[in-house]
Formats: C-alpha cells, sequence, structure tokens
C-alpha cells in the first residue's frame, strides 16, 4: 500500500487531540477529544473548523483566456449551466459518463478569468485525467497542488472568518471570492456540506495553520473531524460520493435535477451536450424509475448504508436500499437515505428495512432532515 | 470487579452478577445511540452475543460472559443510550445474570490485568 499523504494542517490536528484515520489516500482527522456527537451539535450551535485539503482543486484555464471558454468547454463534461454562471458565483455539478452515471460531483466557481474546480478526494486524479482527455484542446487543466481547503461552518462562521477577511460579511450563498490576507491570499466561496451557513476557503499551503490557529482562537470556533462532516451532511440531505451517487445512479435519480439548468435541458438553448444526456433528459421528462428518498427509521436502531427495503414486513424481494445511515444528533433521532422505486417514493410511505434479521419500520421523509441555514 | 477480554465488567452483588462495559470500550466505541437488551429470564450461554449496541460508527455486540441466566436488564439504556459514555462503570450496567458456576468468575480478569491487557 501506498504512503498516506498529509494535509498542511497535519501536525495542528495532533496537536488538538484528534484521532487520526486513512481516508481518500490521506491521513485525516476522524474526530477531535468531544466526540462526532459533541463536534456535530457543536457546528450547528456556534461554529467547526473543518479540514478538506483533501479534496482537489482544479483550475480550468482558457487558453483563448476567456472565461466563458473554459465554462463552455466543461459543460460538454456537466449538465448545468455554466455559461450562465456570473463571475463570483459557484454552482454545484457532476461529471456524467456516457450511461448517465455520476463519475463524481464537484463545485464549479466562475472567476474573472477562468474557472475554480473542488472535487472529492478520492476522485480527483480520475477527474483530473478526465478533463484533460476532454479539454486539453481549450483549457489547461491546473491542479493546485500548494493550497490547503479549509471550511468554517456555522451560525458563528462569517464573525470568526470577518476578523481575518472584513469583505466575507457581504458575500451570500454561493458567492466566490478573492481577498487578501495575512495568510496569503485567499479564494473564498460561501458555501460547505453542513447545511449550515458557512464557508470554505483556499489558502496557500504555507499560511494554513496560522490562519487555522487563528480561526480557532475565536472562542465560538471546534474542530471538527470527518466522522461529524458526514452526519452533518447527512441531515442536510446532501449525497456522499461512492455511497449516495456513483457510476450505477444518474443524477435525476439521485433527486438532483434541480443542479440541471432550463439552458441543458429539452427545449433549452444548449440541449443535451454532455455524458449520458439521452438517457438523463428521458429521465428528466419521464421520471426516472427509482429515486433518493430521505427515511426516518421508525426505531431507534440506525439504519445504514447497505440496509436492505422491503414494501412489507414480510414476504417479497428487496425493493431497494440504504446508501447513507446514522444517528442525526440533532434531528435526535436516526437518518438514512436510499433508493426507491418511484412509487414507494412519496413522503409518508411506510418501508421496511432489514437490520440484523429483522425488518423495521421506515417511514419516507422529506429532504433535508434539517432544514438548512444559507444565507441567501 | 473482573473483566473480559471483550471488555466487559463483572461485579458480584448477592448471588447475581452485574456487567456492564469497561470505559476504555465507551471511549473506543465513541457515542453510543442505540442500545437493545436482551429479554428478563433469557438463558444464555458464554459468548451468546446477547446485547446490541451502535454508536456513531458501527454496531457491535455485547457477548454473554458466563453462562447463567438474565435476570434483570437496566430498562433506562434503550430511551438514553448516552449514559454508556457518561457512567459506563456505575448507572449505565446492562443486566444482571444469575452465573450457573460463580468459580467461573475466577478465570476471568482482575483490574490490573485487563489494565495491562489494554496497555
Amino acid at each position: 500500500m501506498s504512503e498516506l499523504e498529509r494535509t498542511a494542517l497535519y501536525d495542528l490536528h495532533v496537536e488538538l487531540g484528534a484521532r487520526m484515520v486513512p481516508f481518500a489516500g490521506y491521513e485525516m482527522p476522524v474526530q477531535y477529544a468531544p466526540g462526532v456527537l459533541k463536534e456535530h451539535l457543536h457546528c450547528r450551535a456556534a461554529a467547526g473548523l473543518f479540514d478538506v485539503s483533501h479534496m482537489g482543486q482544479v483550475v480550468l484555464r482558457p487558453r483563448s483566456g476567456a472565461a466563458g471558454e473554459a465554462a463552455r468547454a466543461l459543460e460538454s463534461l456537466v449538465p448545468v449551466d455554466l455559461l450562465g454562471l456570473k463571475p463570483g458565483r459557484q454552482r454545484y455539478a457532476m461529471f456524467t459518463d456516457d450511461a448517465g452515471g455520476v463519475l463524481d460531483d464537484l463545485m464549479v466557481a466562475r472567476r474573472d478569468g477562468d474557472l475554480f474546480l473542488v472535487v472529492n478526494a478520492a476522485c480527483k486524479a480520475g477527474d483530473i485525467a478526465h478533463l484533460r482527455a476532454h479539454l486539453s484542446d481549450s483549457c489547461e487543466v491546473v491542479e493546485l497542488t500548494d493550497r490547503a481547503l479549509l471550511a468554517v461552518q456555522g451560525p458563528g462562521a462569517e464573525a470568526a472568518l470577518a476578523a481575518h477577511a472584513p469583505g466575507v460579511a457581504a458575500m451570500r450563498f454561493m458567492d466566490a471570492a478573492a481577498f487578501d490576507s495575512a495568510f496569503g491570499p485567499l479564494w473564498v466561496s460561501r458555501s460547505g456540506y453542513t447545511g449550515e451557513d458557512g464557508f470554505e476557503l483556499s489558502v496557500p499551503a504555507a499560511g494554513a495553520e496560522a490562519l487555522a490557529r487563528a480561526i480557532l482562537a475565536d472562542p465560538a470556533v471546534r474542530p471538527i473531524g470527518l466522522g461529524a462532516r458526514d452526519s452533518l451532511r447527512l441531515e442536510a440531505g446532501l449525497c456522499l460520493y461512492g455511497a449516495d451517487i456513483d457510476t450505477t445512479t444518474t443524477p435525476v435519480e439521485a433527486d438532483l435535477g434541480w443542479a440541471i439548468g432550463k439552458a441543458r435541458r429539452a427545449g433549452g438553448a444548449r440541449e443535451g451536450g454532455f455524458p449520458g444526456a439521452a438517457r438523463i433528459l428521458r429521465e428528466l421528462d419521464a421520471g426516472p424509475a427509482r429515486r433518493r428518498v430521505g427515511l426516518r427509521p421508525g426505531t431507534r436502531a440506525p439504519m445504514r448504508a447497505g440496509t436492505p427495503l422491503f414494501a412489507a414486513q414480510t414476504g417479497g424481494a428487496p425493493v431497494g436500499q440504504v446508501t447513507s445511515g446514522a444517528f442525526g444528533p440533532s434531528v435526535g433521532a436516526p437518518v438514512s437515505m436510499g433508493y426507491v422505486p418511484v412509487d414507494l417514493a412519496a413522503e409518508g410511505v411506510t418501508l421496511w428495512g432489514e437490520v440484523r434479521g429483522k425488518r423495521l419500520p421506515a417511514e419516507v421523509s422529506a429532504l433535508p432532515f434539517r432544514a438548512s441555514t444559507y444565507k441567501r | 470487579m473482573k473483566f473480559t477480554e471483550e471488555h466487559e465488567w463483572l461485579r458480584v452483588e448477592g448471588d447475581l452478577v452485574v456487567v456492564g462495559i469497561t470505559e476504555h470500550a465507551a471511549e473506543q466505541l465513541g457515542d453510543i445511540v442505540f442500545v437493545e437488551l436482551p429479554e428478563e429470564g433469557t438463558t444464555v450461554s458464554k459468548d451468546d452475543e446477547i446485547v446490541v449496541i451502535e454508536s456513531v460508527k458501527a454496531a457491535s455486540d455485547i457477548l454473554a460472559p458466563l453462562d447463567g441466566e438474565i435476570v434483570e436488564v437496566n430498562e433506562a439504556l434503550p430511551d438514553n443510550p448516552g449514559r454508556v459514555n457518561e457512567d459506563p462503570l456505575g448507572e449505565a450496567w446492562f443486566f444482571k445474570m444469575k452465573v450457573e458456576d460463580m468459580s467461573a468468575l475466577d478465570d476471568l480478569m482482575d483490574e490490573a490485568a485487563y489494565k495491562d491487557f489494554i496497555g
């Protein structure tokens, strides 16, 4: 097995008492001393600092110098309207394959002269190869390996970050902008993956630890590990690549059709033109056969990923399965997401999840499980 | 108090044995969010999986430490599983059992041996 990589904050994590685990090729903090439950609740009540430097930061630089060229090029790989993305704004997107499956999900921000992408750690090598294979004629694909990525999330995030970059207070959800700071030039988006208001900060690796320490000096902010990051995103109804979405799920099945703008849909100005368009446009029009839904287990027993779902308490073959599931600390009960046939996907439908050989009830529930607090 | 390699503690209380999990186990498991107890009156054999606990991370089983009968379970735990993290050696006991052969306790670790065992 190859050596695990370390982020610029590795020493700080160890100093803060983190339990480090291998994750997507990196040694990452899964939790600190308070533990997953308290970290989760603290993030929702105050603010949390996350190290997400394992994720890939990629700049798509148009050879012509016009950012629109990069947007046009990337539209050939994602079903999202990127030409309609204004400078200083960010959108959620996904790379699709020819069968309509999802190769990865990502964030795309439009800057003045290029696009700034954030992709999943486990997929980044594949994503970069994919971008280079398809877009090299028009764009240079630059992986930023000398920058860390931090997230500050929660109601106290704005105050904690504005102390170091005052301009961030004026940003709205999915705004993205550059700021000068004592820690080097920052690229900041008002976004995250917890359902909370907050920011993601790209910072030069050399300034990352000092920036993290400065943010942690705010008494509202505590470091949060990957364990709580997972329960936070699950309560927020957000997909984890490799669990809730992968090459066997389409964006429409995953209930991510909202990310596919009118311009890319049937009858739109740039209809189709991305891998898997035939299937994805058909599913947008006629509906998919199955859909990702929220599930609220009827007992305290969590229904974790892989739990088979049945239409009845006895008999029959599984109709679907759970793709993410855990105890939701802010919900105060277990929560799950999974795929079910559309005729069983309506809110309030009772399904049965098999846990340790017993079928236990779970009700199809609206997502997110907890309302987001984005500053729109 | 006696200890098993499965990180359970056993305390003799009259003619019964009270069973819980150690602080070390509770800490390793992380926040406990679910506890499923056996029925009172269940006859168990050593190493039967009789309690299910789930932490924020994963599910695990607690095994019967000895042969015997479950005579009482801690009814407060399923509604308040977090007690296992707060007071694993006290209030958060799991069950009391009538053990067939009390001398079998002598084969278990004492506190010093358990401390060595967990390093």
